[in-house]
């Protein structure tokens, strides 16, 4: 029996239908991640996991018990808000006490967590400051480490990085995969944030208009989009119209001067994604020719005008020669690197 | 160098156009505030006599007789008796109301609010006499209220009495604390209270421990707001309280309209300035020390 479960969970708000058919199974231990453009349902479903929203219809159990029996208060999940929600007139102490104090833990007890959480989330010596005084990146951890001291069952993380700089993000972003890890809390993470969430988590959970698109591990989900969303959603991805020419005696799968053997089972018009880092330069393939050329430091970011339309590439910059701004090319991938789909399909 | 001094000489012509530009706004504040002031200030070291009237000339007699008549002290201990029993009132409902407010939803967040401050737009005279009429001696419709639902065996006086002016001054400044409360609201975390929650408080501890502590800025100043405008208020002490239950207000009028004793008059308006002015700069300097820590 799995730790977390969302049965059939929907929500509408009069005739708007923000989550449909919400299935999710999560492990105890497991990092997951809902991930989506704004408006997709990634919050009203957390929301209605912490028991701020009742789901309209559907079923939450947490180790098997139904959670939507219980109030909000009595759930015992620590929750991080995008706005991290401190309480202003308390110390980051008192803040992170708020959550024993509910819970009547002695006074000796309390002081010993609380200094714990603090240190758990390097902000040792910081207990008498007040959260206006403050940075973005300290209320952060004093957010999660209020969160953290109450020993949730469940932690949920509503976009709690997205207010920060890039540097702090990534540099918390390595921080909060580390502490999860060492306290093994079950997690979920909502963000509209591609590279936080495959960088964080052990599953991704897709959304898109309420609906789940797919749910995978990181790789899964970016090495095999079940759909043209998730293929464009996660990472930048090129899209080619192809055909599958059956004439030969071996069916060939081709894009303009492109072509491989087409793999069992298609045949017709079909729509070929290939990720820009996958395509190389060779001596034949799609021919195209070099629109702008960026300069990336770690990587060249080419734009291409092919003979199958604009097209994107993805070069490392490992110190050889690459061509110039207008130079005739031919772009060529491995068949393994490309998925596909009847073209105008949506899988 | 030339780039430094042709600065500073824009800053200095900037200083002046700033000067030139606040002039007429300080003309009119001298004009109509600050020359009356000195005036009034003036007039109540001058001496005033039934037959000779106002002699421009520099005693202590009215204040004197402000500190030793037992009168005037009455006088002031009641006014400041009623603003804070006012200011109490429109505390304890103002701050629930303010917070149900907040919460309502769309269409009727507008209308209650229009409810709320629809007072402002009415003179404060024609209030008091509805309030006038509602307590209208023992048949008054209050008193029937109350005796018919019980709270009370016998009428209440609420005209001439500290009761009704009370009463009618904290109907008159609820609007303040509403506002200066809900101000303090909306400045809140939306999600402070799901916060909350989600630790394990209740409904009324969040009120108590989160909700309360953080809008008490907001109260406070209300409270600063409702407690002056009641201590110098005349239109409700003199319509409720009448001639016979004076406030500091009502009796500098009197001095100065009926007694025609505008040196006694004009130390009565100062005293009650100096007194105000001191209570508000005090309790906004305790205020502001109390809450700098966390609200800065």
């Amino acid at each position: 029996m799995s730790f977390l479960e969302l049965e059939r969970v929907g929500k509408s708000f009069g005739p708007t239908t923000a989550v449909e058919e919400f299935n999710l199974a999560v492990a105890k231990g497991e990092f997951i991640s809902f991930l989506g453009p704004s408006g997709c349902g990634k919050t009203t479903t957390l929301q209605m996991i912490a028991g701020f929203l009742d789901p309209s219809h559907g079923a939450i159990r947490l180790e098997g018990k139904d959670l939507l029996k219980i109030t909000p208060a009595k759930r015992g999940l620590g929750i991080v808000f995008q706005s991290y929600a401190l309480f202003p007139h308390m110390t980051a102490a008192e803040n992170v006490a708020f959550g024993l104090e509910m819970r009547k833990v002695s006074r000796a007890e309390c002081a010993k967590r609380v200094c714990a959480a603090l240190a758990l989330v390097g902000l040792a010596g910081y207990e008498d400051r007040h959260p206006r005084r403050m940075s973005g990146g300290q209320q952060q951890r004093v957010a999660l480490a209020r969160a953290l001291v109450i020993r949730p069952s469940v932690l949920l993380l509503d976009e709690p990085l997205s207010n920060l700089d890039a540097r702090l993000r990534e540099d918390m972003q390595i921080e909060l995969r580390q502490i999860q890890r060492n306290l093994g809390t079950t997690t979920i993470l909502v963000t509209h944030d591609q590279i936080e969430a495959m960088s964080l988590s052990d599953r991704i959970v897709v959304m898109s208009k309420g609906k789940i698109e797919q749910i995978g591990t990181p790789q899964e989900v970016y090495e095999r989009p079940a759909s043209a969303f998730v293929a464009q959603f996660l990472g930048k991805t090129n899209e080619f119209a192809a055909t599958v020419d059956c004439a030969a005696q071996a069916a060939k799968l081709v894009a303009g001067g492109w072509s491989a053997p087409a793999p069992a089972g298609v045949a017709g018009a079909v729509t070929v994604s290939v990720r820009p880092e996958r395509i190389s330069f060779g001596d034949n393939g799609l021919s195209g020719r070099i629109t702008s050329r960026i300069f990336q430091g770690n990587q060249w970011l080419f734009q291409c005008d092919t003979e199958c339309g604009p097209a994107i590439v993805i070069r490392q910059n490992d110190g050889r020669p690459q061509p110039e701004q207008g130079a005739a090319v031919h772009l060529t991938w491995q068949a393994s690197d490309m998925s596909l789909r009847a073209a105008g399909g949506t899988a | 160098m030339s780039a430094a001094i042709t600065a500073e000489s824009s800053a200095a012509g900037e200083t002046r156009a700033g000067l030139a530009l606040a002039l007429p706004a300080l003309m009119l504040f001298t004009g109509i505030v600050v020359i009356p002031l000195v005036m009034t200030v003036m007039l109540s070291f001058h001496d005033w006599g039934q037959y000779k009237g106002i002699e421009p000339v520099f005693i202590l007699k009215n204040w004197r007789e402000i500190v030793d008549d037992p009168y005037y002290a009455e006088m002031f201990w009641r006014t400041f008796r009623v603003a804070a029993f006012a200011t109490l009132i429109t505390a304890v409902f103002g701050v629930p109301e303010a917070y149900i407010l907040n919460r309502m939803g769309r269409p009727w967040k507008g209308l209650f609010l229009l409810l709320i401050l629809g007072p402002l737009l009415i003179s404060v005279v024609a209030r008091t006499l509805g309030w006038a009429l509602l307590f209208g001696g023992n048949n008054g419709l209050a008193n029937k209220l109350l005796m018919s639902s019980g709270l009370i065996a016998s009428p209440v006086r609420f005209m001439f009495t500290e009761t009704g002016m009370v009463i009618a001054l904290a109907h008159a400044m609820m609007p303040f604390m509403v506002l200066a409360v809900w101000t303090a609201l909306q400045r809140l975390d939306p999600q402070i209270e799901n916060a909350a929650v989600s630790l394990g408080a209740g409904a009324l501890t969040v009120v108590r421990r989160i909700i309360l502590p953080q809008i008490m800025p907001g109260v406070l100043s209300g409270a600063v707001i409702v407690f002056s405008l009641s201590a110098s208020a005349f239109a409700t002490p003199a319509i409720i309280g009448g001639r016979r239950l004076k406030v500091a207000a009502t009796l500098a009028y009197d001095e100065f309209l009926n007694t025609l004793n505008w040196p006694l008059g004009a130390a009565v308006a100062v005293l009650l300035l100096v007194a105000l002015v001191l209570i508000v700069v005090g309790s906004n300097t305790l205020i502001e020390r109390r809450y700098a820590e966390a609200f800065r």
